[in-house]
């Protein structure tokens, strides 16, 4: 991290109105994308920019529910109750195996839920920690 | 993004929802898109300085059904009440009220019945295509007119025809049972597609001017999906949507010609719409209910899958054109499968497919290419002469005459080299 040391990682979890994301036009979408990554090269250039990822649209989101035995549902996690905790990024050939996968971390860790969701962009920058 | 840019952005994506319950409201179509257009004139006046609602679409629904409840009122009394802006300012504590009285299932019968009032059988499908950019994409009259090619006022009058067909069938606005929303579902996945073909099918100058059709299917297609997220079909609908257009900016040359999909440049499809595409297929095969469009989008799918047009896996593609055959007999489907059985068995099993067809494809463009290809491949060049020339006959576009020409020009050139191989 160019030899200086910071004390906390931060994960920033985007949140907005997907159909109106969506009803961008491409010229739209392209200018805010342009916008975001002069701020995004400042942070690389200071080696604090960790994995950015832009997520496919939530029609393509699949969730576990960790119950006995796990039930799959189709489209993202909706309840309210539940807390975001984390998340992992996993390599998977398809849906079948990233499902897999979320089974056995369900079984490691039964309640609440898993969203799968498939990765749109990924850019997987570095911070050295 | 300036301010208008987002207000357009917020007024298009609320437009279906927040339409769709004006209209079960009023039960009026004319009287809930004038409400939704008011509505969206007031949006435009304070949501600059007050910032966007917290639910665009729930603020317009609550706006649209004040004005429209007042203009009632006010040419009831013969009296003007007084320019009010109640309604808004109110809303703080009325939006969440309204917002919860909309649940979801409630609005997603709203956007169904919405399109579904589009696909009355009785109108032709570019009269549904129409309406339903209309009435539920909002496109202006003009931006669809361009589409189509012709003047505003013809679509004009073409659009207030179809509102006056629609209006005297009666949909029902009770909330339908399942097997009615079924019924719903799949007129509604079939208007899409037509939206989608209307963009897709057109070449050259006009590919350009109807890319917009294209897009405009792909997000209502999203927006039944969000709405329907367990229904395989409408995942393989959009996923076929997502990898047909994906190739868009492969599919034409400079002059407006189209290029097939073994000669497009493969570096200009669009990987991010395949992701999606794919990943939608994937869920949709999780439910093991097969259908037309999940078939077509998986055969669509081998062709995003493979970085060279060699490494296109026919054999599958023949396999799932032979499911779809059984799904839904009939003689394209059974002309396209002939494409991936030259490709694994010779053009000579291909062309023996296809012979059959011949009285039932006598004025298809398509047929008579194909054919020609095939026994070009097998050197009968004279008969190949013959097919080509029926294709451009039966050409519907400049683009697919030009395609069939360039073929013609090379059996010339093949013809000529062998005569003067001869001499």
């Amino acid at each position: 991290m160019n030899g200086e040391s910071y004390q906390m990682l931060y994960a920033i979890l985007c949140y907005n109105d997907e159909d109106m994301v969506g009803s961008w036009s491409k010229e739209q979408d392209a200018d805010v994308m342009k916008k975001l990554a002069v701020v995004q090269d400042k942070l690389a250039k200071q080696g604090r920019l960790g994995p950015v990822a832009r997520l496919l649209p939530t029609t393509s989101a699949t969730t576990l529910r960790k119950e006995n035995p796990p039930l799959v549902l189709d489209g993202p996690y909706a309840e309210t109750k539940e807390q975001l905790l984390g998340f992992y990024l996993i390599d998977c050939n398809n849906l079948d195996e990233a499902l897999d996968v979320a089974r056995d971390l369900g079984a490691a860790n039964p309640g609440g839920a898993y969203e799968i969701r498939p990765v749109g962009m990924f850019a997987p920058g570095g911070v050295a920690k | 993004m300036s301010d208008t840019a987002w207000i357009d952005a917020a007024l298009t994506s609320a437009r279906p929802q927040a339409v769709g319950a004006l209209l079960r409201y009023f039960r009026d179509l004319d009287t809930a898109e004038e409400a939704f257009q008011n509505a969206s004139l007031r949006a435009l006046k304070t949501w600059p300085q007050n910032g966007p609602p917290r639910d665009a679409a729930a603020w317009l629904i609550m706006v649209g059904r004040n004005v429209a409840i007042d203009e009632v009122r006010r040419n009831r009394r013969q009296q003007p009440l007084p320019e009010d802006d109640r309604a808004i300012s109110d809303l703080g504590d009325a939006e969440d009220e309204i917002a919860e009285r909309l649940d979801g299932s409630h609005y997603r019968d709203d956007i169904l019945r919405l399109l579904f009032i589009c696909c009355h059988p009785e109108l032709p499908a570019t009269q549904q295509i129409a309406l339903a950019l209309r009435i539920v994409s909002g496109l202006t009259v003009k931006q669809i007119a361009r589409a189509f090619l012709v003047g505003e006022a013809a679509m004009e009058q073409r659009i207030t025809r179809a509102k006056a067909r629609v209006a005297e069938a009666n949909v029902p606005f009770e909330t339908p049972g399942p097997v009615e929303r079924a019924e719903r579902l799949a007129a509604v996945a079939a208007m899409i597609y037509l939206i989608f073909n209307e963009g897709y099918s057109a070449a050259g100058d006009t590919a350009e001017i109807r890319k917009p059709l294209c897009e405009e299917a792909l997000r209502l297609s999203r927006l039944l999906l969000r709405l329907f997220q367990s229904e395989p079909e409408i995942m393989g609908l959009t996923a076929l949507l997502l990898l047909q257009h994906s190739r868009s900016e492969a599919r034409f040359d400079k002059d407006g010609a189209l290029i097939l999909l073994d000669d497009q440049d493969r570096s200009l499809w669009n990987q991010k719409l395949i992701a999606e595409g794919l990943a939608l297929i994937d869920k949709a095969m999780r439910h093991r209910a097969s259908g037309p469009y999940q078939i077509q989008a998986a055969i669509a799918a081998l062709h995003s899958r493979a970085a060279k047009p060699e490494d296109t896996d026919w054999q599958q593609i023949d396999l799932l054109y032979g499911a779809l055959e059984l799904m839904q007999p009939s003689p394209v489907i059974t002309l396209n499968r002939a494409v991936a059985v030259s490709k694994v068995r010779g053009p000579e099993a291909a062309l023996e497919m296809i012979e059959p067809l011949a009285p039932r494809l006598s004025n298809y463009f398509h047929f008579f290419g194909v054919r020609g290809a095939f026994l070009m491949q097998l050197g009968r060049n004279e008969e190949a002469r013959v097919a080509f020339d029926r294709a451009i006959a039966l050409a519907n576009t400049s683009a697919e005459a030009a395609h069939i020409r360039m073929h013609l020009d090379k059996l010339m050139r093949d013809s000529q080299a062998t005569k003067i191989s001869k001499k």
